[in-house]
């Protein structure tokens, strides 16, 4: 079981990954172990991880995120909030993306 | 918003990123952390004593090591090759490796594994480098490795960097090189290497060694008298006769083709580079020309991509004994002959090389393509033979 996810919380993204756009493609590097199974795995993302990893920035919660994308792109607003959900319960389970605690 | 998967996997050693997209500028940069060394290997083509401070003096700082990552950043590269001499010689080196794994670069590191800490290894295993780390390996016992090293404790050295990188799990493989001290123990090796995590297949050995990187004379005799005779060469390489046909075909089929009167048919200073200890970029590891190199301090990486290295590759041959034999010869990508070999061997762009040449006839021979007394330059029917050895079932009998 990974941590609690929930859309009311607000993740930042893991000092131990680099984002990286190599000619349009947008890759996220481990730097430290036990993000990746193995020790040689990098990982893409679609263009809507992409968006939605730029906008995880440690202040937004996810629902202030979906509807930032809705704003912004004219999708219906349950395919965004299950997109903003998707990749961040992804990224939680492999340590990319964090949960900010108010304390 | 998009119906591919948010996220997917990719293994860093067999993925091509770009895919369909252009590749990067410079993908991969290779960095000479030293041409200095703590062992003294017989055959080796870089190694300046470990304790040669002018070389010392003359190293790329910490600093400056960083502003030409951060470079090849910018312009896509996604892997350094850490080499030397021995890298792990600098006091600085877990710095380096931390600064290019936090850009977001693999990094491969080439290193005989005798300056392995627990540190480092710790460090390796942390912050892993998305690479197997390459630990060349002398020789299976003291007398032997150390015949070679011409360092004494240098065997029980390598054997405890070795160790710890197991301990601490961290994904090395190892390679051999074939000189008269450990010739007899190629197998031993290859069954010893096997045992190893993550290693299912037989350790590529050095065989046909380079000359000096600095075109120094003394080394050359040296390793010249060392090196092993093309006959006895190729009969190691065929050893597993239906392994090497069949990758050979494989190779054939994309790469055999004579090369015309263009002096670069390599891929040198085309999406990759190499930085030298002092901060000289070169097209590649081994190609020190003074014609071909950059300096760094005195331009940028992107110029270097941009513009010199592009210019240095449309460059053709005038020297007339090229244009008869390399320009014509169908075997052209079989043969080691290349203008890094070309400088190491005769201080020139386009000289053929006379070693790798009768190795690459040999080995053509050897596949049935060219018969015991033909000059593959002299083939015309190079392309046709080529397609006939590609598609054959039956492995021809050797020469």
């Amino acid at each position: 079981m990974g941590p609690a996810f929930s859309i009311e919380k607000v993740y930042r993204r893991s000092q131990d990954v680099v984002a990286r756009d190599i000619q349009g493609e947008f890759i996220l590097i481990p730097i430290t172990s036990g993000i990746a199974e193995a020790q040689d795995e990098i990982f893409s993302l679609n263009e809507t991880g992409r968006l939605i990893w730029e906008r995880i920035d440690g202040k937004k919660n996810l629902k202030q995120i979906s509807d930032g994308l809705k704003q912004d792109y004219s999708e219906n607003s349950q395919d965004i909030e299950a997109d903003v959900c998707g990749l961040t319960e992804e990224l939680l389970k492999r340590k990319m993306v964090e949960e900010v605690t108010n304390n | 918003m998009d119906d591919t998967p948010y996220i997917s996997i990719e293994k860093t050693t067999t993925t091509s990123l770009w895919k369909n997209r252009q590749p990067s500028l410079l993908g991969q940069l290779d960095m000479e952390l030293t041409e200095r060394c703590n062992n003294n290997c017989q055959h080796c083509y870089i190694n300046l004593p470990e304790d040669d401070l002018r070389a010392k003096s003359k190293e790329l700082s910490l600093p400056r090591i960083k502003e030409i990552l951060r470079d090849a950043v910018s312009l896509g590269c996604l892997r350094v090759r850490f080499t030397g001499g021995e890298p792990l010689l600098r006091p600085d080196f877990s710095e380096i490796y931390l600064a290019a794994r936090r850009m977001g670069l693999k990094v491969l590191v080439f290193t005989n594994a005798t300056l392995v800490t627990p540190e480092l290894a710790r460090l390796f295993s942390e912050v892993p480098p998305l690479e197997k780390i390459e630990v060349t390996v002398y020789g299976m016992r003291r007398e032997s490795y150390e015949q070679v090293s011409r360092k004494p404790g240098s065997f029980s050295a390598a054997q405890n960097g070795i160790d710890l990188l197991l301990r601490h799990k961290v994904p090395f493989m190892v390679k051999g090189v074939v000189l008269p001290a450990n010739k007899s123990e190629m197998e031993e090796f290859s069954l010893w290497a096997r045992k190893f995590p993550g290693i299912d297949y037989p350790p590529a050995h050095a065989i046909f060694f380079d000359l000096n990187c600095r075109r120094n004379e003394k080394r050359n005799r040296l390793i010249k008298a060392l090196r092993i005779k093309p006959e006895e060469g190729v009969e190691i390489i065929t050893r597993d006769r239906s392994g090497y046909l069949k990758s050979m075909k494989q190779f054939c089929a994309k790469f055999m083709a004579a090369g015309g009167e263009n002096i670069f048919c390599c891929g040198s200073g085309s999406g990759g580079a190499s930085v030298d200890a002092y901060g000289v970029l070169q097209p590649c590891l081994l190609l020190r020309h003074p014609d071909v190199v950059y300096d760094l301090e005195k331009g940028s990486l992107r110029d270097a991509m941009e513009n010199f290295f592009p210019a240095m590759r449309r460059r053709k041959s005038d020297n007339a004994e090229y244009l008869a034999r390399c320009a014509r010869c169908f075997l052209k990508g079989l043969c080691e002959q290349c203008p890094a070999k070309s400088w190491m061997e005769h201080g020139t762009l386009d000289t053929p090389v006379e070693y790798h040449c009768d190795i690459a006839h040999l080995q053509a021979r050897y596949m049935g393509l060219i018969g015991e007394n033909e000059l593959a330059w002299e083939v015309v029917d190079g392309k046709s033979r080529v397609e006939k050895f590609v598609n054959q079932d039956e492995q021809p009998a050797p020469a």
